[in-house]
């Protein structure tokens, strides 16, 4: 079958690989019809996440089709268009029963930080990912969720990971009706975070970037308030003077460890690696947000630490909210929200690439060429 | 493990203040107890181990499933075994990671020339979406490429 292949920081190759097998009475093995470059994926891409190994198969969104089943898995069957979650959850442990299934701790051997996740590196449990025609998917009962017959498997990929960790990052805020809510990151994940923030009841919801037409899609698509950082002095007084010098209720972080606009964060964190990458997002996060306000990071940030201004997390009685996205948890709303038409996660789609393209593709996305906002990946082998 | 010892119960105005809906979890979590139990919960069947698994040793076994992508070899797997020796907590277990990596990527090279194979490098870095959508930035870098290699080669000339 063809798949990804990692071959280094910036260096990427689609090749012929073994076909996935059943290794546990529990797994699955899914036809990939349709799989998304996240833009965490990029992090994997630049080299930022550690224990990264040449030859791996990233990938943590993907659609497809149940091909062959392990002898305990009863919940799908051969045939069964399904999306799969990135976290891979085993459903019996103390942290999936209480619906934390992005802290699984029955699927990652080599990390205890972090649950078994497809595709993004032995930190995350050693999975190979479904950038690739077929995929190995465990625990089988658990995650995969079949798709219901009227929904576009556009939108059911990004069902995956985009709009429950965008949902989750609104949620963890904490948002109050009439709240004035701040979104870093005009990424994917910033854009669905900014557009679920209205489900909660915000009253303004404003989205930093520094990219002028991911600003201009986030305006039209999550109906916000959008400006760019490089037009301003400094975003934290920006913020505080646009919020009548209080500060936001809810600052969300959605953009993590490669985020631009401080030169200390990106010497410290990008060129040196004296942290685990620039932590500017969540510092201004921090500084933007009012007194007793919340502060959601669904940004990713590499092990082992960032240099944040936790002082004034004290100081200012923040609250500061985290977590992988629970997918599992929120699907049978966001699958409502959905089908009612209250959102449009096939709208975010703005390339679709062959899997075979996937050097070109990962560099699209990367640089932000052509606009890009959003990946999908489809591997010739789609129904 | 349930902590079978009640006397700390005894202890004058144990759980008088409790507020079940002080949970700054919620809604991520729905909070059961079960984490009283610790690890005695009921888990999958192991998987087998046939591979060789680098384990954090901050966990007591191996998780049920597992990862088979690239089991740890050469050079970098031997740093990353090195790696594995410390907690997460430490720097001697990310920054050896992140060194194996980059001597992984050079592993990767030397592996595609021993199996007779020329890696195309500007394949794999996406060029061709670069030549497509911004040629004047390639254009710009191959310049910068350009002069900065000959300035280096006439510094070298001159000093030899």
């Amino acid at each position: 079958m063809l798949a990804m292949n990692y071959r280094g920081p910036y260096r990427v190759r689609v090749e012929q690989r073994p076909m996935p097998e059943i290794l546990h009475p529990e797994d699955a093995i899914v036809r990939v019809t349709r799989t998304c470059i996240c833009g965490s994926d990029l992090h994997l891409y630049h080299g930022m996440v550690p224990d990264t190994r040449v030859g791996s198969t990233f990938g943590h969104e993907f659609v497809g089709i149940v091909e062959e089943t392990g002898p305990l898995v009863t919940n799908i069957k051969v045939g069964d268009q399904v999306l799969v979650p990135f976290n891979i959850a085993c459903g019996k442990c103390n942290f999936c029963k209480q619906g934390l299934f992005g802290n699984c701790h029955e699927s990652n051997t080599m990390a205890t930080a972090v649950g078994g996740i497809f595709g993004y590196s032995h930190t995350a449990g050693g999975f190979d990912g479904g950038q690739a025609e077929y995929v190995r998917v465990p625990y089988a009962n658990v995650g995969p969720t079949v798709i219901p017959p009227d929904m576009d498997p556009d939108d059911a990929v990004l069902l995956t990971d985009v709009v429950p960790t965008g949902y989750q990052a609104a949620e963890m805020g904490g948002i109050k009706e009439g709240d004035t809510v701040v979104v870093f990151g005009a990424g994917p994940i910033g854009i669905m975070a900014a557009r679920c923030a209205w489900f909660f009841g915000a009253s303004r919801v404003i989205i930093i970037d520094h990219i002028d037409y991911r600003l201009e899609f986030a305006k039209n698509y999550a109906k916000c308030e959008a400006y760019n950082f490089k037009s301003m002095e400094d975003p934290v007084v920006f913020l505080k003077k646009t919020t009548d010098w209080y500060g936001a209720d809810v600052c969300i972080d959605c953009v993590g460890c490669e985020a631009e606009g401080n030169a200390l964060q990106t010497f410290t964190g990008k060129v040196t690696l004296m942290q685990a990458g620039a932590a500017t997002a969540l510092q201004w996060a921090i500084n933007s947000v009012k007194k007793g306000g919340i502060v959601s990071v669904v940004g990713v940030y590499g092990p082992p630490f960032n240099y944040v201004p936790i002082g004034n997390v004290l100081n200012k009685g923040i609250t500061l909210r985290a977590n992988q996205a629970s997918v599992k948890r929120l699907l049978p709303r966001l699958i409502e929200h959905v089908q009612a038409g209250r959102l449009d996660p096939k709208g975010l789609i703005t390339h679709r690439i062959p899997l075979e393209e996937i050097a070109d593709a990962y560099h699209i996305f990367s640089a932000k060429l052509d606009n890009c906002i959003k990946t999908v990946l489809i591997p010739s082998t789609k129904a | 493990m349930v902590n079978d010892n009640q006397d700390y119960k005894k202890i004058p105005g144990w759980g008088m203040d409790i507020d079940l809906e002080n949970e700054p979890t919620y809604p991520m979590k729905n909070y059961t107890g079960d984490d009283h139990k610790r690890s005695d919960y009921e888990r999958s069947e192991q998987q087998p181990v046939n591979i060789e698994l680098l384990k954090s040793n901050e966990r007591p076994r191996t998780s049920a499933v597992f990862g088979t992508s690239v089991p740890p070899s050469g050079l970098s797997g031997m740093i990353r075994r090195y790696a594995f020796k410390h907690s997460e907590d430490r720097y001697r277990h990310w920054i050896p990671l992140i060194l194996a990596d980059r001597v992984n990527a050079w592993e990767g090279i030397f592996e595609d020339l021993r199996k007779g194979t020329i890696p195309n490098i500007l394949a794999e870095r996406g060029y061709k979406a670069e030549l497509k959508y911004n040629p004047v930035g390639l254009a710009k870098s191959a310049l910068v490429v350009l002069v900065v290699g000959t300035l280096a080669i006439k510094y070298i000339s001159k000093k030899k």
